[in-house]
Formats: structure tokens, sequence, C-alpha cells
């Protein structure tokens, strides 16, 4: 058996070259570009902290993290909810249990445009089916998508619609590994449903209300599509989410240097939230 | 009773998640008229819609390109992935664990830091308006190789053993030898490659402007966001369920496959 020793770096050499090119280099030069001005054409400008100041000045800056808290404050719970509720029906001795969880997940495979262009229609406000429904039901027509306090909910509504049914699988999962002992100890002490749930299912279940609460914040920090074909970010850029809104400054205003800041700035504030969520839940484990 | 009750809330929310889709796919056979009061059946089908739409947007080609795109995508990332995957679990050499931490590295890097340094990279190795900008990105990732290595542990050492001494060449081993024995991590990155490359729509929207090149996701968005589609529904809802169709036809063959592959995406963490 000869040795190759240069065999194994022949194979990694791709994701080598890959990472230099795509990973490495992009969040080193990310970090140059934040302190100069550049609009791809003419040379680059170095401009210090300008970038920086620019953006805490930048009202519209602090408007995409509003739009995102409260995209994040209606999707979490909802996701949390629906999910869980689905997943503790789908977790019962049920018959079609294998339909009912293709259905759920349908809306997971499809491509966000095809989503986004349907529930566009669906939003609608004098044609579109919600709408139709309240006024069949004598309610009041719905702003969905043109009313700027509700905007950025009904797109957490959608993206809650889109998503929720891998979060039942993986609910799904974690509440299989719950031991059946554990209910059959609590019958025998007669035990509610609430309180069986509340100390048993819930604790159990942790790591996997972790993992859909992170995996919604990321998806959170990361709407794109959504807005760019619903509402171009409107109406009163309230659905104006930071990825769009990085896009626009690099895309439309050739602003290189402060789209670079701001998707700087962003990621390290996605790695923050993260981690402090990763903090916050397991504390609450330990209690 | 409460089975009663169970069975009525998951059928609610299965015709919450299929009844949209319907909607949609039977309006966009119905004629133009029929779509704001659309609840179950139009007056009368049509393919109106569909015929419009082509002669409006080179669609055809649009489905050509993400076919392509996406198909190269995924053997790529099955080649690369699997040869990565399989050096750091069965190769022994120096710098083994730094590329495993550049690995676990990269995958919690979010892609809003990467994404405008990307794009320039890409003007200046004149990659705009090529296939290859649409390809080269997304031919190595973290989560694959992790995928390929996990699986590549689980396999005997005396079967690598035999075939070393039989003087196979590492190539030989990975592909030939190994790859019939882990067929189902095979399937979980082909599907997940070939899903995400379908559905992804940012980056060909920043790569590409030259209409020939586009894939589906952009020119149906383009088209929507545009004026092209003249404020038609019937005509956006065609497109879009166009986009949609292949990959709903492969999740009804494969709809198991979808399930566990995304599922363990989503385990990752």
């Amino acid at each position: 058996m000869k040795k190759k020793k240069w065999l194994p770096y022949l194979f990694v050499a791709p994701y080598l070259l890959h990472f230099l090119v795509f990973v490495a280099f992009p969040v080193l030069f990310s970090l140059v570009l934040t302190f100069h001005k550049w609009n791809i054409i003419s040379p680059m400008e170095f401009t210090g902290l300008d970038n920086y100041t620019r953006m805490f000045r930048d009202k519209m800056f602090w408007k995409t993290i509003g739009n995102t808290i409260q995209f994040l404050l209606v999707h979490i719970p909802l996701q949390l909810i629906v999910a869980l509720a689905l997943a503790e029906f789908l977790n019962q001795n049920i018959k079609l249990k294998g339909f009912y969880r293709a259905a759920f997940f349908l809306p997971v495979i499809v491509s966000g445009v095809v989503v986004t262009i349907l529930w566009q229609q669906l939003f609608g406000f004098d044609s579109g089916l919600f709408n139709r429904l309240l006024t069949n039901m004598g309610m009041d027509k719905v702003g969905w998508l043109i009313d700027p306090d509700i905007a950025m909910n009904s797109i957490a509504i959608m993206a809650t619609w889109k998503n929720v049914g891998l979060y039942v699988i993986l609910f799904l999962v974690g509440l299989q590994t719950v031991p059946p002992h554990y209910y059959e100890a609590a019958d025998i002490e007669g035990a509610t449903h609430w309180q069986k749930f509340r100390h048993i299912t819930l604790p159990m279940i942790n790591p996997t209300i972790f993992m859909v609460v992170i995996l919604s914040t990321i998806g959170g920090f990361s709407l794109f599509i959504e807005p760019y074909v619903m509402t171009g970010g409107g109406p009163l850029n309230s659905t104006l989410s930071s990825v769009l809104y990085i896009y626009k400054q690099a895309f439309q205003y050739y602003h290189m240097g402060y789209s670079a800041t701001l998707g700087f700035f962003f990621a390290f504030l996605i790695l923050t939230v993260v981690m402090l969520q990763k903090r916050f839940i397991e504390t609450e484990e330990v209690d | 009773m409460k089975k009663i009750l169970v069975y009525l809330l998951l059928s609610i929310a299965a015709v919450s998640f299929l009844y949209p889709f319907y909607w949609m796919v039977v309006a966009s056979l119905s004629p133009a008229g029929d779509i704001a009061g659309l609840v179950f059946l139009p007056s009368e089908f049509t393919m109106d819609n569909y015929w419009q739409m082509i002669a409006k947007i080179p669609i055809g080609r649009a489905l050509m390109n993400s076919m392509l795109v996406a198909t190269i995508t995924t053997f790529g990332v099955i080649v690369f992935c699997s040869m990565v995957g399989y050096a750091l679990s069965r190769m022994e050499f120096k710098g083994r664990d730094a590329i495993f931490y550049i690995i676990i590295f990269t995958m919690t890097l979010p892609f809003q830091i990467t994404l405008i340094p990307n794009y320039i990279t890409m003007v200046e190795l004149h990659l705009v308006d090529t296939y290859a900008a649409l390809i080269l990105p997304f031919l190595l990732n973290s989560f694959a190789i992790l995928l390929f290595r996990q699986a590549f542990k689980t396999i005997p050492q005396s079967l690598i053993d035999a075939a070393r001494i039989d003087g196979c060449s590492e190539i030989r081993i990975l592909f030939q030898i190994l790859f019939p024995n882990i067929i189902p991590t095979i399937v979980v990155v082909g599907i997940l490659t070939f899903m995400n490359s379908w559905n992804e729509v940012l980056w060909p929207l920043i790569v590409i402007r030259e209409e020939s090149l586009m894939t589906m996701p952009q020119m149906v968005t383009l088209f929507s966001v545009g004026g092209r589609a003249e404020g038609q529904l019937g005509v956006k809802l065609a497109a879009a369920v166009l986009l949609a169709l292949p990959i709903l036809i492969a999740y009804a063959f494969f709809q198991k496959h979808f399930i566990q592959s995304m599922a363990s995406s989503g385990l990752k963490e």
C-alpha cells in the first residue's frame, strides 16, 4: 500500500478554493468596504467611519429593524403555537397521518416566489379571497397589504403558512422522544392534560422550540422575495426588510460601501440575537 | 368525541394548506373575468393565460436554464462534497481538524455579509451574465459535506482496507465502492440541492440581467413585479404554476424523501 501524502489535499482542494473565493475573501472584503465609498465604476474612496455614522443616523435602517421586530413578534409565537398544535394532533393514534403531513409540508417545498404571488391575490383588497370571506360574513374589509400597520403582519402570517409544515415535522420528532411511561406515571398521579403538557412535554421538547425560534429569527432577517414581489417594501416602507434594503442600496443606488456596511451589521446582529436566544432558553431549561 | 375534534381540526388545517394551491391552478385555467369571484370552478376552462404568458416571456428558455443550472449544481455538490466528506472521515492528513472547524464556521455565517462582496467578485471575474455565476457559488456547502462525512463514518473500515489492498485508487473506492453504500445520503443531498437551486431567486436577480440566461424564479418574479403581466392576474398565476410544477411533480413521487431531507436540514443546528 503506497501512501500518497498529497492525495487528501487534492480531495479537499475544491472546498478550500471555494472557501477562499466565496467565504474568506468576501468577509474580509466586506470589512474593507465598510470604510469606503464606492459605486463600482469610479475608484474606491476611503471614508473612515462615515458609513457607520450614516447607518446609525439612517431612519430607513432603523425602520428595517423595527419592521423585522414586528415580523418576528407575530411570526415566532404563531409558528410555535400552530406547529406544536398540529404536531400534537398528529402524534395521536389517527388515520391518514401521512396525508396530513404531506399536505402541511406542501408549501415548504414550493418556491417563495410562487407562495408570494399566490398570497398577493389572497390578500387583494377588492377581490382577494380573505376580504371576500370577510364581506360574506358581514365584516369590514382589511387592508392586508395596503395598510402600513398591518402589511408586515400579513407577510408574517404568509411566512408562517409557508414554513410551519417543516416545524410540525421537527416537533413530531421531538414529541416522539418523550418516553411514554412519563405520561403513564402522570396519569396515575391524576395529572390533567395541561399539567402533562406543561411539565412533561414542554421541557422535553425545549431543544426543538429553541431550534424553531432560531430558524424563524434567521428567516425574519432573511426576508427578501416576499416584500420585493408583494409590496416593494411599502406601503410607507412598512415592509422594507433588511435584505431588501441592502439590495436597494446596492443595486438601485450603487452604494456598495454602505450596503456592505448594512450587510456586515445585520450579520453581526443575527449572530448576537441567536446567541442571546440560546443563553435565554438554556437558563430556562435549568429552572 | 375528542377524536372527532382532532380530525376536524386536522382537516381544517389540511384544507387551509391545500386549497390555496387548488385555487391557484384553477384560477390560472380560468377566463380573466372569472378570477375575481372564483371559489371552486370557473364558467369554463381555458389555456388562454398560458398562451399569453408564452407570448410575453421566453418561459421555455427559463425552464431549460433552471433545469440546466439545478442539474449541474446537484451533480457538482454530490461529487465535490462527497470528496471532502470522505477525506475528512477516512483520510489522515495535517490540517484536517482545521478544515472541519472552517466548515462549521462557514455554516453559521449569515449570507448578508457575503452578498455584496460576492457580487463584486462576479463583476471582477467577468462572470456577470453567465451560467457559471449561477452555479459556482453553490457547488460546495457545509451541510452536504457534514452529511457525507457522517455517512462515510458508518462504513466499516474493513471494506475500505480490502479495496486499498486490492490496489483500488481512492477515487475508485469513493465513487465505486462506497457510493452504493450511502445512497440514502446521496438522495437527501440531491433533493435538497436541486430544490434550493431551483427555488433560488435573490442571487440570480443580482448576477443575471440578460433575459436569455434567466432561471424560472427570476423570470417569474420580474414578470410579476414588472409591467409585462399588465395587471392580468391569470397570466401571473400561470407563470407561478409553471414555476411550482416541476418541484410538485418530484414531490408527488418522492414525498417521504423530501420530508426526511428537509427535516434533517432543520435538525442540523
